[in-house]
This record gives C-alpha cells, sequence and structure tokens, in this order.
C-alpha cells in the first residue's frame, strides 16, 4: 500500500521548501513541492523608484543576489533604452562569475556533500593534518560530551549509504573546511568590484559604479586563479569519486528533460551574444528563445490573481484559502512545456545549440571517460557534474575578462528616469534562469514580476496538471527506508534550489 | 594579560587599524571564551530572510567559520547548515527546550510575518500540522537565554514590512517583548558585529545597547557613517559627486551616510577589501529602522536636509549643505579642539 511522507524543513537549500511524496512498492509514485513562505516583493515594490528594484530585488535570495542584481539592472538598462560600456560590462561579468564559483563551491561541498560523505570518519583520523586533528579533537570531545545534540550540525542525519572508503572520507572533510575558506575568497575578489557581498552596491543601470585599477585586477586575477585550481585539482575529482560511488544516481531524478537558458556573461555590449549560451530545448530538440512564450500558471499556487498570464501582464495577490493550493510558488512554463533550469540546462542548450564546440567536445569527452550516455546526465550525478564543469570554464573565462579592462575608461553610462517605458532583464543565477520584469509609469514602478529559478524547478502542478520540474524527477526515485527519505532528499539538492 | 571588557572593546572598536585584518577575536579572546563559556548552543531560526545573514557569517575574518564553529558556538539548528531534515530537525528544537532551557541562544534571521495567524512562513511541521515562524520564534523565544535579532528584517522588520507590507512582517522585539533582546542591524551583518556581540555576551554578559538594543560599540552615535566615511573632506569643502563613480561626496547621490549608524566604513566589507561609498555605489543606510523607507522616498533620493553631528539645531537644506556644513564642521572641529586643550590643561594643573 502507498505510503504518504512529508520532509519539512527541506534543509540545506536556500528558502523554506517541504515535499510531500507516496511511495509505493519501494519508489516514489507522486510528488508536491511546496514553497512555504511569501514576503510579496512585487507588491512592495509598485510605487517605488525604479532604481530602488536593483537593490531590493537582491534580497529575495541571498546566495545568489547577485544574480538577482543583474536581472533587475538589466531590466532597467532595458527600460532606460541604455547599454554598459566594455568596462561596465565586463566588470558585470566578473562580478557575476566569482559568485558563480561561491556559489557552486558552497553547493556542492556545504550543502549537498553531507548527503554522501560520512563526517564521522574523522574520529578515525590517523594523520598529521593540524586542522583535521583539530577537528578530531572536538568531534571526540562533543562525541563523549553526553550532550543531547553532540556533534551538530553535522549530526543528526537520516541513516543512509554513506561513503564508507575512510580516504574519501577524509579527503572530503578536508576540502569541505577548504572551500569556506575558498568560497570566502570569491567573495573578497567579487567585493573587490562590487562593493559588498552579500547585496552588491556597485551594480547600477548602465554598468557598475567601481573603477578598476591595475591593483584591483591583479588581486582579482590572484583569487580567481586560486579558485579555478582549486575547482579542477579538488572540486571535479571530489564529484567524479562521489559519482563512482554512486552510479545509480545517473539514472535516479532525471526530470522533464526540457531546458531553458536565458544565457548569460554578455560578450557583446548589446546584450544578444553570451558565453553561457542562451537557448531552449524541448523534446530534444533546438530552438530559440522567446521571451513572449512564458506564462506563470497559478491553480494550484496560493494566489487568486488570474492565471496563465505573461509577466508583463500579471497580478500577485496572495490567497492562503485557496483551493487545491499548496505551495507559494507559482508555476512557470515555456510554450506551456515544464522546463528544468540550473548548470545542467545550460549545459544541454549549449550542447545542442550547435553553436558551442567547447561544451560539445568536454561534454563528450567526460560521457566517455565515465562510460555513460549524455543522456545519463538528466539526473542527480548530471547536475552535480555539470556544475562543477562549468564552474571551471568560468573561471577560465573570468582570468580573460580581467584582462580585457581598460582601467581610466567609463564604467557605466549615464541614465534618466524615463515617465513610461516597460523593460525585462534576463540573467543566469548559479541555480538557474532568472528574469524580472517591469513597467514605468509616473517615473514609479507600476508593475514587477520576478520569474527566479526556484520557481521554474520548484513549481507546483500547472493547470493542465503538469507536475513541476522538481516534481517530475522526485517520481520514480527509490526510497530504502521510508524513517530516513535520503534519496529524495539527494534529488531535491542537485536542483541547487 | 587578563582580557577586560576594556581591553574586548577597544580590539572590537579598533581591531582593523591595529592588526591589519578585520577581526574581533584575537586569540586571546578565544581563549577567553574556551576557558569561560565552552561551547555555547545557538538555535538559528529563519523567517523571511534570504540567508544572507548566514552567508555573510560565513564571510567571518578572524575567527573565521570553522573555529567559530569548533571554539565558540554549538550551532545546534540551523536550516541551511544542519545535516537533518523534516521530523529530525524539528526533533532538535524540542530537545532544546527540553534540555536546554535558558541555555540556548536563539539567533532569528529575517522578519515574522503575523498576518492570517503567521501562515505565510512555515519553518517546519510536527505531526502532518505546519509550524509558522511566529509559533517557533515564540515558544523557542521564551526559553532562550537571549535572543539576538540578525540583519535588519529581524531587527526592524526591513523589506518585507515595507509598505503596504503585505505579511504583516515584524521584527524579533515585537514577538518577544520580555525577552533579554540584542538587536544587530544591517542588510547583511558585518560578521564581525554578530560574533563580537555573541562574544561579548558570553564573556561579559548583554553589552551597552543604545534605545534601539542595538550594540553602541557597533553602532553607537559615534558610529554614524558620514562622520567616518573617507569622502568626508569632499563634503566638508562643499565637492559633491554629481554622478555614480564620481569622485566627490555622494550626498546628491541620495548617500544616507549621515543618517547611517554603523562602523563600515572604518571596517569594510571582507577585510576591508573595499566598502559601500568607496565603491561609488554609496550607502543605502541599511542599518536604519527607516530602511527601504516609503513608498515614493527612493532609496537614491536625497536626504531633504542633514543635522550637523555634535551642532543640535543647524538643519540644512539640500543645495546649499556643502558649503554651510563645511563652514559649521570646522567650526565644530575648532570648537572641540579647544575644549580638548582646555581639559589636558586643568587636568595637568591639577597632577602638577
Amino acid at each position: 500500500m502507498a505510503q504518504k511522507i512529508n520532509v519539512s524543513p527541506l534543509t540545506r537549500i536556500e528558502g523554506h521548501l517541504k515535499i510531500e511524496v507516496e511511495i509505493d512498492k519501494g519508489k516514489i509514485v507522486d510528488a508536491r513541492c511546496a514553497g512555504e513562505m511569501f514576503r510579496g516583493w512585487e507588491i512592495i515594490l509598485k510605487g517605488r523608484h525604479p532604481l530602488d528594484a536593483q537593490q531590493i530585488t537582491q534580497r529575495i535570495c541571498g546566495v545568489c543576489p547577485t544574480s538577482h542584481g543583474q536581472a533587475s539592472t538589466r531590466a532597467l538598462d532595458d527600460a532606460f533604452g541604455i547599454t554598459p560600456p566594455d568596462n561596465g560590462r565586463i566588470l558585470r561579468n566578473l562580478i557575476l562569475g566569482a559568485d558563480y564559483i561561491q556559489s557552486h563551491i558552497l553547493h556542492f561541498y556545504h550543502l549537498a556533500a553531507l548527503d554522501y560523505v560520512d563526517i564521522t570518519a574523522i574520529l578515525n583520523y590517523q594523520g598529521n593534518c593540524p586542522k583535521l586533528n583539530k577537528v578530531k579533537s572536538w568531534a571526540q570531545a562533543e562525541a563523549g560530551s553526553g550532550r543531547s545534540n553532540a556533534l551538530s550540525p553535522f549530526m543528526p542525519r537520516y541513516k543512509g549509504d554513506y561513503i564508507e572508503d575512510q580516504e574519501l572520507n577524509i579527503a572530503a572533510i578536508s576540502h569541505y573546511l577548504e572551500a569556506l575558506e575558498l568560497r570566502k575568497k570569491a567573495h573578497e575578489a567579487l567585493t573587490l568590484f562590487a562593493g559588498k557581498t552579500p547585496h552588491a552596491v556597485a551594480v547600477l543601470p548602465g554598468g557598475v559604479t567601481e573603477k578598476p585599477t591595475v591593483d584591483k585586477i591583479t588581486a582579482y586575477l590572484s583569487y580567481i586563479k586560486e579558485l579555478s585550481s582549486f575547482v579542477e585539482k579538488k572540486y571535479i575529482p571530489d564529484v567524479i569519486a562521489v559519482a563512482k560511488g554512486y552510479p545509480q544516481y545517473f539514472g535516479i531524478g532525471k526530470g522533464p528533460g526540457n531546458f531553458l537558458s536565458y544565457g548569460t556573461f554578455d560578450e557583446n555590449n548589446e546584450g544578444t551574444e553570451f558565453f553561457l549560451t542562451r537557448g531552449v530545448v524541448i523534446k530534444g530538440s533546438y530552438q530559440e528563445f522567446d521571451k513572449m512564450k512564458i506564462n506563470e500558471y497559478v491553480g494550484f499556487s496560493k494566489y487568486k490573481s488570474e492565471s496563465g498570464l505573461h509577466p508583463w501582464d500579471e497580478k500577485t495577490e496572495p490567497d492562503l484559502e485557496k483551493e487545491k493550493s499548496y505551495s507559494f510558488i507559482k508555476a512557470p512554463r515555456y510554450e506551456d512545456a515544464v522546463m528544468e533550469v540550473g548548470p545542467l540546462a545550460r549545459t544541454v542548450v549549449a550542447y545542442m545549440s550547435g553553436k558551442n564546440g567547447a561544451v560539445k567536445s568536454m561534454i563528450d569527452d567526460t560521457c566517455s571517460s565515465l562510460g555513460i550516455k549524455v543522456s545519463d546526465l538528466f539526473s542527480v550525478l548530471g547536475r552535480h557534474a555539470a556544475r562543477a564543469l562549468e564552474c571551471k570554464r568560468v573561471a577560465e573565462r573570468c582570468l580573460e575578462w580581467a584582462m580585457e579592462i581598460k582601467p581610466g575608461e567609463p564604467v557605466h553610462t549615464p541614465f534618466t528616469i524615463p515617465g513610461e517605458a516597460k523593460g525585462v532583464g534576463f540573467a543566469e543565477a548559479p541555480r538557474g534562469a532568472v528574469s524580472h520584469w517591469i513597467k514605468i509609469d509616473g517615473q514609479v514602478i507600476d508593475l514587477y514580476q520576478v520569474v527566479a529559478p526556484t520557481t521554474w524547478n520548484c513549481s507546483p502542478r500547472d493547470d493542465k496538471g503538469q507536475l513541476g520540474a522538481l516534481e517530475q524527477a522526485l517520481v520514480g526515485t527509490p526510497v530504502a527506508d521510508v524513517e530516513n527519505p535520503i534519496e529524495p532528499a539527494r534529488v531535491v539538492r542537485s536542483f541547487d534550489p | 594579560m587578563k582580557l577586560t571588557r576594556r581591553k574586548f572593546l577597544q580590539l572590537c572598536a579598533g581591531s582593523a587599524a591595529a592588526y591589519g585584518m578585520s577581526s574581533v577575536l584575537t586569540p586571546e579572546v578565544v581563549q577567553a571564551l574556551k576557558q569561560k563559556a565552552g561551547n555555547q548552543p545557538v538555535i538559528w531560526l529563519a523567517g523571511q530572510g534570504c540567508t544572507g545573514c548566514s552567508v555573510s557569517l560565513l564571510n567571518a575574518g578572524r575567527p573565521d567559520i570553522t573555529e567559530t564553529l569548533l571554539d565558540i558556538i554549538n550551532l545546534d539548528y540551523h536550516e541551511t547548515v544542519m545535516a537533518s531534515a523534516g521530523e529530525l530537525s524539528i526533533g532538535i528544537l524540542e530537545k532544546a527546550i527540553a534540555d536546554r532551557a535558558g541555555d540556548y541562544i536563539l539567533m532569528i534571521e529575517g522578519s515574522i510575518p503575523t498576518a492570517h495567524d503567521g501562515h505565510f512562513c512555515y519553518v517546519g511541521e510536527k505531526d502532518g500540522k505546519p509550524i509558522t515562524m511566529l509559533e517557533a520564534v515564540r515558544t523557542m523565544g521564551e526559553k532562550a537565554k537571549a535572543v539576538v535579532a540578525l540583519g535588519s528584517c529581524a531587527s526592524w522588520g526591513n523589506i518585507p514590512a515595507a509598505p503596504p507590507n503585505p505579511t504583516g512582517a515584524k521584527p524579533a522585539s515585537e514577538i518577544l517583548p520580555d525577552a533579554t533582546l540584542i538587536n544587530i542591524p544591517g542588510c547583511p551583518p558585518h560578521p564581525d558585529w554578530t560574533i563580537g556581540t555573541v562574544a561579548h555576551v558570553l564573556l561579559f554578559g548583554v553589552p551597552h545597547l543604545d534605545s534601539l538594543k542595538r550594540p553602541t560599540m557597533f553602532f553607537g552615535p559615534h558610529k554614524i557613517i558620514h562622520d567616518n566615511c573617507e569622502r568626508r573632506q569632499y563634503f566638508d569643502k562643499g565637492q559633491f559627486a554629481k554622478d555614480f563613480s564620481d569622485e566627490g561626496c555622494m550626498y546628491e547621490l541620495g548617500c544616507k551616510g549621515p543618517i547611517a549608524h554603523c562602523d563600515i566604513a572604518t571596517r569594510g566589507w571582507l577585510g576591508g577589501i573595499n566598502w559601500c561609498v568607496r565603491s561609488g555605489g554609496g550607502c543605502i543606510g541599511c542599518t536604519e529602522p527607516s530602511h527601504p523607507g516609503n513608498t515614493g522616498d527612493g532609496l537614491y533620493e536625497k536626504l531633504p536636509a542633514a543635522q550637523v553631528p555634535g551642532l543640535p539645531g543647524i538643519n540644512v537644506k539640500a543645495n546649499t549643505i556643502g558649503i554651510a556644513l563645511g563652514a559649521a564642521t570646522a567650526a565644530g572641529i575648532v570648537g572641540h579642539a579647544l575644549g580638548r586643550a582646555a581639559g589636558k590643561g586643568a587636568r595637568e594643573g591639577k597632577e602638577g
């Protein structure tokens, strides 16, 4: 007989998420994914000064404020009819690039890895590393303390099939600690040009405000080189080690198989060419992206506003009592199709576009060395692999962009606030496609809508009853022990919601 | 050497200059903490936040986040960090109430929605019944040793509470009016403010707070950004930036430095690498209860008038403010210097 279990809070993600899954014969047969918090950004922004949007919307997510800031400033660029100068464009790329590296490292080591790595391996550590020995002493003292929550925040945890290889666990714990230092260095690199993080102050419509100098460029290069080396020598090998230990996860967590990428990291000032490719893949075929094909449904979301509208026509009116509704997340669809967004989506779009030979050969090489098919990447492990490989590419490209900066030349284009205008800003957050839609009337915001990556990936059913991307990925997932549902948690975290 | 409260406050205030790094806790402070407190249990609840306060804490300098977790606190509950999930996590909260009542510090990140009985934010569920943030804050707050409202959302309500406040978002102090509560505002707060405040609580008790319950060692009246700004000389000379990234005081571009309380102008973000005004973006006043302001008062709208620090009653309109205030401030500095000279003379006289 089918059994229902809920996981709330679904931890080690940004925000408040719950999953409800129905399990029959050891497999998930139905899933619901619920966003559990509402703040009302779109309501709060109405009537405010347009410039406020890029500051306020960064506060949607403190893990990826940079991406919301980029999408928002691009929406304002669009509405104001301006484009950044070379320096402004490049500095925005460098800021976003540093945040990508920060976010991807943080996701793998600090959010996802505890589902695989056995942290208790440290109790048997025999080596000489002072840092690991310090952790060992702490763990021994904690384990012997008798207090009710000893070894927090690493225990308690679900019982499960953690890595058994002592050496691998120790390496992972060591890299967990190192990654804490390195993700901070990525934020230091970002702060050189963004002024502050989380929540940058130096990215504004028309470009950025920070004036790049040779010393800052040199510092940035030094940070990114160190990070790039960590990604190549530790992050990617660690992902491969997990993949080899858990090969079944190339077959778990498939998702809808449709992928959307808005493209990001501008390669020209007009914002029409991107380092990470823009495009759509539906049912295995690539197509060009059309911004008018996005609609948001609220049939199962806690809103009474009209369903199925384009973001430029939408309203956001919460209704907690609405029948059948179970989530504060709306259900965006592209041509009514359910889309996955994120590093895997960007990789698949680039691969299928036929325009990106570098990505194609990187993916083909990776698949052949792992002995898998490209379609096996539509999975938990595929998402981790795509993220790690993308991290390396972004770090390498950042090193090139930094050399293209021309100190002393303008960093932004002046702007005036129009009386009436509309605009849209697209960006790719580390966790996926983000778009901001604005209408300005009387020099203030008349409409503002945000379609965030987690809106795409963690959406509830749409009005046709199609399950959201994560809901689809959960269906079919085996669950060995309903008291310890570690497998669905791994599926959720592979999306980095 | 014994670590006194006075020494500790000096470290908090002057560490950047004294040690060439942005740090609160030198090894001696960590040692004192270990001897006195052991690891302090911390329960961290997130409401209508963005996790930015937590991410900022990850950017801690000295001690870094690893030292903080191993040497200073036991982070028993934190949704974004802990290994557990679901009811296993909720069990930690129950155990804290049962075993550690009056012993743990409750950190609150994010505002607390109160409309519709708090159903705009769930932190988890028990036996299939959702637990609202409102309920969790009340339950855990009642048994906490002290409550730290971390960040501007938990301190003041911040953006979720901005008009028209669609969810009835409230700060922690309004949900827990009787708690021993400290506000650490900022969007996000600097990690030194967070760790420094917690360390003070553990070593010497609750630090000196202003009327808004902010620790004066980081947010006091002498910490106004404008008073400590590296671009202050432009203001005094009446040289104003007309566009972002121009040299000059950013007052005309809407900088909120004159009303913002915090030491970021001297501390800087990420170990002092940069900060808001230096980067040309200006201050948006993210530490203040008035942030992000009412509809129509843009974050970049010029302050209508500014009080001259130390000279009450002088309130100059925007367009003339630079030159007028420059003169007034110069007068203030001369006056201050004279006063100090007089004091010195008097003391010398007495001692002599």
